[in-house]
Parts: structure tokens; C-alpha cells; sequence
């Protein structure tokens, strides 16, 4: 006891408490989480793995334009090529390579949207009547999936920003289609026009249409969230994630519901309304016109 | 065959007898059911209008009996469930009712939409057809200038039509009414605002335009319509120069029985292309554009067709505008709004007077010209033509500009520079396309047609034998009136001709020259040119035996 006293009060001694507190505190924290700790290292392992291959597929279709560490290009004259890819989000890529847009064909105005190159390329046919291309074909679709949240994971490890919203945030059917209907004509339909079918912008720019089905539900909320291109950002607080679910309910119910009027001529207005009147209406009676002075009466009575 | 001289049955004699004695009806039906009206085809266009207005006035009855001309704000409640809960007013609840709730309410909607549309595009093709052919002239200048009314009547009346639903697209057409009405000078703001009865958009304006358009327009129309048919009626029909038409006589077929089976056929065409039109092509969906909101926009919002030239003139105007004492003056608006038009009804309601004074000609006309016959006149008609066109299309220059991937500023710039450059392109080249075509008329009558018989002469020439054009044919060709010559400006004694001086007859005489200067004379052949072909035909069949 005495010496027990004595080392008490040698100068090491605090050091040596401290130590014996954070070895036991350690001691006693990996007793209660072994498991857990197995686990992380296994799933680091493997997120570091994904990470890789997203870090791959980036350099392989990306990092021509947007350099190798994603942060962007200049031409000679200190124009942008492409924009540093840092803090844009896992919803940018999804959006951006989802819809074939990213990698670009060639620069222009505005990158239009196309079949995504063969990794990405998640909407391939897998229907096939063949076991062995049914199966290739699904194996191949998998593997674009993957591709697509390993390169999203790899530019959000970069620096955060959006990422890809829930399908439940997205789903049409629950959202409120009368509040959409309200703000997509407030904030959307002077590009889109009122029924989505896209519009001219300046510049050679233009808003894509959204009646077609291909333009997914997620693949709208992305592009509000991120604004790409020409787009603004409309961030959750211009409109909250049930305004969004709102909008993407709208867009969705107004291209499924048939017209009950006949032919829609393309939903955009009086444009191709005045050239059905000219051509069919006109037309029409232009001929009936022909037809019935053609006629001539066989005889008529004297009198 | 019934015996002619058959007494009518006692039904009808007593009732018509009993018309006859209080109006005199028998010698009005007997002077004029034997009325000959000429048949061309072109010449039923005015009566695709004339039937299009009926089926306006109808179905336009039935959709009163359900709209609301109101703005009091309601929160709809109805069978389109996309818009439950949204606060609209009442106008426009009212046409979500009378499309989706009444019983074939879309369908009289579309019918009498379609009939609008088409109410002004036959107008605008006869009026055309009456241009190109020269039916305007002496005595028909009054209905000439009945007509230009009507169309412009239309335009307002059409106007007014679709504001009243209150939709998103017809309120923005609204705003852009708005927006004229100020810009006139000086009294701009007084008429917006008591056009409007306060701020844009208020709760006046719909019930006004309501009365406007079921009352006052149609009543307007409705007058000028009887007058336009009683003058017709009156005048008589021009005609197609053909063999048998006389500027004495019409060819043609009585009224009654052979017109009135075909125009009353003819009308039951018309009926049935709308109905066609309102069952099977969707027109104006109201219910995807929403309720209007001064503060939402679509992209591609246009104005029906006939109102395409105004949009199309605003959007390819440059931002002119004069600020000075204190008050601006919107050149960029007011121009637009117009100076074009302005230019082609006032042009086309002159240009009957104008013509009959540069030419000189106050004969009456009642058989129609070949377009080719008046190349200038043509060639005017054409570049007015291409000027409303493309003015027209600068309207949808955002729907053309997405459609076929083309930059917006492009087709701006294009259609500032295509409105000059295209409608002066227009009357060069339609002059020389009818004076080609006076060539060629003048080569068919002197030279006569191809007959397709190849002959051989002794020394082994080939030769095609032509013949003279039917009798047909060349009197259509004949039917031209070649350029008088010029009266001299002096006479013998030095004497200037009265209508030749001042500044005025300087400018008259100087119209009159371009007018006929390069007129191709085509005068009936008499055999004593010694044409080669003609000739060459003839030789070696007497040398042949």
C-alpha cells in the first residue's frame, strides 16, 4: 500500500492512469463490437473496390474532358471545356449518364439526350426467347447498373453534393397532382411548354421534352435537384421534396391520360391546330368543292 | 316525266296562294329562282364561310346555355379530378363543365372551335380567289371592301372567343391585348382601362368580352353576311372566262333546281367535315393548359391561326422605344400591332380604286382574268402573300425553331430580314412567271399545240405537225385584253392630256407604263405568218400522194 502510495505520486503517474483508462476503455469497446468491426472492414473492402472501378469507368469516358481529378478543363484560351465534376453529386452522374448525355458526342449548344454508351446502358432489351441471350443480356444490364452507382458513389466521394433520391420520393402515384399541375405551370412550363413537350431556348439551346415516357420519374427529380444544363437548380427549399413528388405526379398522369378530344396533334397548341384546319378542313372541302361543281345534270327540264 | 301543264295538288296551291296575295311572292320566285349561277369550283370558298358561320351560330347557342361569363373564384370539384381543389374562376369551371360534365359539351366545343378556324381560312382563300381573278373590280368594289370588313370582324370576334374560357393560354393572349391597347399613344392607358375596368386582369373583362362576342360581332357579321349575299345576288356571280361567258350574258346553271341541290349538298359537306373535325382532332384542350395565372407562362403560346401575323410581327420586332417628356412610346408594340396589317387591309381596300385609276378602266367587269393576264396585279397579290406568310410563321418561330433544331435567334434574324427580302423576291419572280406564261399563250395561239404526229419530208427532215388549239382552249387563251396603247401624253398641238399633269398625273401615267409595258400581245392567228411547224405539217402531206 505504501508503495502503491509512493508511485502515486511519481511524476509519470498521470500519464500512466490515462494510458490504463483509453487501454481499457479500448479493451472493453472491442469486447462489445467484434462483429460489427469484421463487418466494416469486410464492407471497406468492398466499397473501396466499387469505388475503384467507379474511379476506372471515370477515367476510362470521362476524364478526356473533365481531367483527372474530375476538376475540370480549359481550352489554350482559358475557355471551360468541361466543368469540375467536385461536389456535383451522385444525382448529377445518374442524371447526366443515365440519359446518354454524359459522355457527349461532340460539344455543342447543348448535349441532347441519346442511348447511354454500352456500360451505362441500363435500359437494353433482356426479353429474349434464348436462355443464353436472355441471360447475357440481364447479366450485362446488372453490370450497367452497377457501373452507374460505382462511377455516382466515386464523384460523391469526391466532394458530396445531391444524391439519387429514394423511389419513394419519386413515386407519381403519391404525389398531389393539382399542386403539380399549379407549380409546373408557375416554374416549368415556360421552357417545357404546359404539357412537357419541351420548347426553343437561346442560343441553339432547347428544353427537352418530358411527355415520352423514357424521361423516368427519378430522372425528373434529379434534373431539378441539379440543374442540368440550361436548367435552373430548384433545391428543396424553392420546392420541397413533395413539390417535387407533386410535379413528377402532374407530368406523369397528364402524358398517360388519353386525349378526350381526338387526335392531340402533339399537345402544343394552336400551331398545329391552325395547320390541321388549313390542310384537313380546308382540304377536305376544296375537294367536295371540285367534286360537286364536276356534276353536271343530265338534262334540264325546259320551261 | 310528269305532265307539265299538271295542276299542283290544292295543298300547296291554297298556301302558296295565300303567300302570294299578302307579299307578292310568285313574281319575286319567278324572277329569281331561274337565277344562273356560274360553276367553278373556287367559286364555293366564300360558302364554306357562310356555312361555317350558320354552324358558328349554332353550336355557339348551345355553349351559352352552360357557360359562366363570370370571374368570381370558385375551387373546382368536377369529373377532371386533376384539377380538384384548384382555385379558377368561374368562366373557366364552367367550360371544364360544358367538356367534360354536359353531355356532348366537348364535342359542340371542338365543332364550333374547328368552325372558327375555318370560318377565317375560307374567308381568306376566297378573298384570294376574288384578288388573283380580278372579281373585285367595277361594280363589285362594295363587297370587296364588305369583306375586308368581315375578316376583320372575324379576327376580334375570334379574339373574344377564345379569352372567354379564362385558360392559361387565353389569358396570355389577353395580357398581350393589354399590352397594345397601351401602347397606343397619348390615350393608351385611358383605353386599357376602360377596356379592362381597372388593373389586368380584373373582373370586368370576361362578362365584356362575352357580350362582344355572342351580341354585338356576330350581329355585325350577320348584317354584313345579308349584305354581301343580297349584293352578290344583285351583281350576279363573275365567271371564268370560258367559251360560252359573255361580259353580256352568265353561263351557268339556274338556281333552282340545279345550284340550290349543289350549294345545300355543299353545305352538308361542310357540316360534316366539322363534325369530323370535332369528333376525331382534339382543338384548344383547356383543361391541359389550366386555369390562367398572370404569373405563369408556357412556352409555344400562340394565337389561332388568323391572329398569327400579329404574334408573328411582335416577336420579330426589334425593342424600340421613345422616352421623352415623361411619356414613353412603345414603337416595339405599336408597330407590330399596326403597321402590317395596316398595310395589307388598307392596301388591299385601296387597290381596287387605285387599279381602276392607274388604268384608266371604268368599264363594269363581270367575267373573271387569268391570273397572267394581270402580271402585276399577280405579282403583288403574290408578294402580300408571301409578306402575311412569313410574318405568319415568324409566329411559331419557337415551335419551328424546336421542331427542326434550329437556334432561335436564327430564325428571328432570318424572318427580320425574309419579310423584305422575300416579298419583293415574290413580285419578281410571279411577273416573270405570267409573263412566261403569256409566252407561252401567245406561242400556242400563233403556233398552235403539238399533235404528236412525226412527219418525214422528202429531204429526210423530222418535223411535228401542230395543230390549232381547240376552240376551247383558245378562247380561254383569247379571253386576254391585250395593253391598249398608250394615249400620248401631248397631243398634236403640244397639249399635255388632262389626267397627265401635276405631280399626281406625272405618278399616274408613270403606274399606268409599268402596268402594261411589258405586256405580251396575243392576237387571234390568221394563218398568214408562214409559221415553219404549221407550214411543215402541211407540205409534205401534199407531197406525200
Amino acid at each position: 500500500m505504501k508503495r502503491f502510495t509512493a508511485w502515486r505520486r511519481r511524476p509519470w503517474a498521470g500519464y500512466a492512469v490515462v494510458l490504463a483508462a483509453l487501454a481499457a476503455i479500448g479493451v472493453i469497446y472491442a469486447g462489445f463490437s467484434p462483429q460489427t468491426d469484421r463487418a466494416e472492414a469486410e464492407g471497406t473492402a468492398q466499397a473501396a473496390q466499387d469505388l475503384a472501378n467507379g474511379k476506372q469507368l471515370f477515367n476510362k469516358n470521362c476524364a478526356s474532358c473533365h481531367g483527372l481529378n474530375a476538376e475540370g478543363t480549359k481550352d489554350a484560351k482559358g475557355k471551360p471545356i468541361a466543368p469540375s465534376l467536385i461536389g456535383v453529386g451522385a444525382a448529377s452522374v445518374d442524371f447526366q449518364v443515365g440519359t446518354g448525355r454524359m459522355p457527349a458526342m461532340n460539344p455543342g449548344a447543348q448535349m441532347p439526350r441519346k442511348e447511354p454508351i454500352p456500360p451505362f446502358n441500363t435500359e437494353i432489351k433482356t426479353d429474349y426467347e434464348e436462355k443464353e441471350k436472355r441471360e447475357a443480356a440481364e447479366k450485362q444490364k446488372a453490370q450497367a447498373e452497377k457501373n452507374l452507382e460505382d462511377l455516382s458513389a466515386y464523384i460523391a466521394s469526391l466532394g458530396g453534393g445531391p444524391e439519387i433520391p429514394p423511389a419513394s420520393a419519386t413515386d407519381p402515384s403519391k404525389g398531389n397532382v393539382a399542386l403539380g399541375g399549379k407549380l409546373f405551370r408557375t416554374n416549368c412550363a415556360q421552357c417545357h411548354n404546359f404539357t412537357g413537350q419541351g420548347g426553343a431556348l437561346t442560343g441553339g439551346k432547347y428544353a427537352p421534352p418530358l411527355s415520352h415516357s423514357d424521361v423516368t420519374p427519378t430522372q425528373i427529380y434529379e434534373a431539378m435537384l441539379t440543374g442540368p444544363q440550361a436548367m435552373p437548380v430548384f433545391n428543396d427549399t424553392t420546392l420541397t421534396p413533395q413539390d417535387k413528388q407533386a410535379i413528377i405526379a402532374y407530368l406523369v398522369q397528364t402524358r398517360e391520360e388519353p386525349n378526350p378530344g381526338g387526335n392531340g396533334l402533339g399537345r402544343i397548341g394552336p400551331v398545329s391546330e391552325g395547320l390541321a384546319g388549313w390542310l384537313i378542313g380546308l382540304g377536305l372541302l376544296v375537294l367536295a368543292a371540285m367534286w360537286i361543281t364536276a356534276k353536271k345534270p343530265k338534262k334540264l327540264k325546259k320551261s | 316525266m310528269s305532265d307539265a301543264t299538271a295542276q299542283p295538288p290544292k295543298a300547296v296551291e291554297g298556301a302558296l296562294g295565300f303567300i302570294d296575295e299578302r307579299l307578292g311572292s310568285t313574281t319575286f320566285f319567278k324572277r329569281n329562282v331561274k337565277k344562273v349561277f356560274p360553276d367553278h369550283w373556287s367559286f364555293m370558298l366564300g360558302e364554306i364561310a357562310l356555312y361555317s358561320f350558320i354552324i358558328l351560330l349554332l353550336t355557339g347557342t348551345f355553349l351559352t346555355l352552360w357557360f359562366k361569363p363570370s370571374m368570381v373564384e370558385v375551387v373546382y370539384d368536377g369529373s377532371y379530378t386533376k384539377l380538384n381543389g384548384v382555385q379558377m374562376s368561374e368562366a373557366y369551371a364552367s367550360t371544364l363543365h360544358i367538356t367534360f360534365d354536359v353531355r356532348g359539351g366537348l364535342l359542340m366545343r371542338q365543332i364550333h372551335h374547328w368552325a372558327a378556324i375555318l370560318f377565317m381560312a375560307s374567308i381568306l382563300a376566297h378573298m384570294l380567289r376574288v384578288f388573283f381573278t380580278g372579281a373585285y373590280r367595277k361594280p363589285r368594289e362594295l363587297n370587296w371592301l364588305i369583306g375586308i370588313g368581315m375578316f376583320t370582324l372575324g379576327m376580334l370576334e375570334g379574339l373574344f372567343g377564345y379569352s372567354l374560357p379564362d385558360d392559361l393560354l387565353s389569358g396570355t393572349g389577353l395580357r398581350i391585348t393589354q399590352g397594345v391597347a397601351e401602347s397606343i399613344p397619348l390615350v393608351g392607358t385611358y383605353i386599357y382601362m376602360f377596356l379592362f375596368g381597372g388593373e389586368f386582369p380584373g373582373t370586368e373583362i370576361i362578362p365584356r368580352l362575352y357580350m362582344l362576342h355572342i351580341l354585338l360581332i356576330p350581329g355585325l357579321i350577320l348584317g354584313m353576311v345579308t349584305a354581301h349575299m343580297m349584293i352578290m345576288w344583285h351583281q350576279k356571280h363573275t365567271a371564268m372566262p370560258t367559251q360560252k361567258q359573255t361580259e353580256e350574258q352568265v353561263y351557268g346553271y339556274p338556281f333552282y333546281p340545279v345550284f340550290m341541290a349543289k350549294t345545300g349538298a355543299y353545305f352538308l359537306f361542310t357540316f360534316g367535315v366539322l363534325a369530323l373535325m370535332g369528333a376525331f382532332v382534339q382543338i384548344n384542350p383547356i383543361w391541359l393548359f389550366g386555369p390562367y395565372d398572370p404569373g405563369a407562362i408556357s412556352a409555344g403560346s400562340q394565337p389561332d391561326w388568323y391572329m398569327g401575323v400579329l404574334e408573328g410581327a411582335l416577336r420579330i420586332m426589334p425593342n424600340w422605344e421613345v422616352t421623352a417628356w415623361g411619356h414613353t412610346v412603345s414603337f416595339n408594340v405599336l408597330i407590330p400591332a399596326l403597321v402590317p396589317l395596316g398595310i395589307l387591309f388598307g392596301g388591299a381596300a385601296a387597290w381596287p380604286f387605285v387599279e381602276a385609276w392607274v388604268t384608266g378602266d371604268r368599264r363594269l367587269h363581270h367575267v373573271n382574268t387569268r391570273p397572267r393576264n394581270a402580271p402585276v396585279r399577280t405579282a403583288t397579290g403574290m408578294a402580300a402573300v408571301t409578306f402575311y406568310g412569313l410574318l405568319w410563321l415568324a409566329g411559331a418561330n419557337d415551335v419551328i425553331a424546336d421542331k427542326f433544331h434550329l437556334s432561335l435567334f436564327a430564325t428571328t434574324w432570318f424572318f427580320r430580314v425574309a419579310i423584305f427580302v422575300g416579298t419583293f423576291l415574290a413580285f419578281v419572280i410571279t411577273k416573270r412567271i405570267c409573263l412566261g406564261l403569256q409566252r407561252k399563250d401567245a406561242d400556242t395561239i400563233s403556233h398552235g399545240v403539238e399533235s404528236g404526229v412525226i412527219l418525214m419530208s422528202p429531204d429526210g427532215r423530222y418535223s411535228e405537225r401542230h395543230e390549232p388549239a381547240r376552240a376551247e382552249e383558245s378562247t380561254v387563251i383569247l379571253s386576254k385584253e391585250n395593253a391598249r396603247p398608250e394615249a400620248p401624253s401631248r397631243d398634236a398641238n403640244g397639249i399635255p392630256a388632262p389626267d397627265t399633269k401635276g405631280p399626281l398625273g406625272h405618278l399616274r401615267s408613270r403606274l399606268a407604263r409599268a402596268w402594261t409595258f411589258d405586256d405580251i400581245p396575243i392576237e387571234p392567228h390568221d394563218g398568214g405568218h408562214g409559221h415553219d411547224e404549221v407550214e411543215a405539217g402541211k407540205e409534205p402531206k401534199q407531197l406525200s400522194h
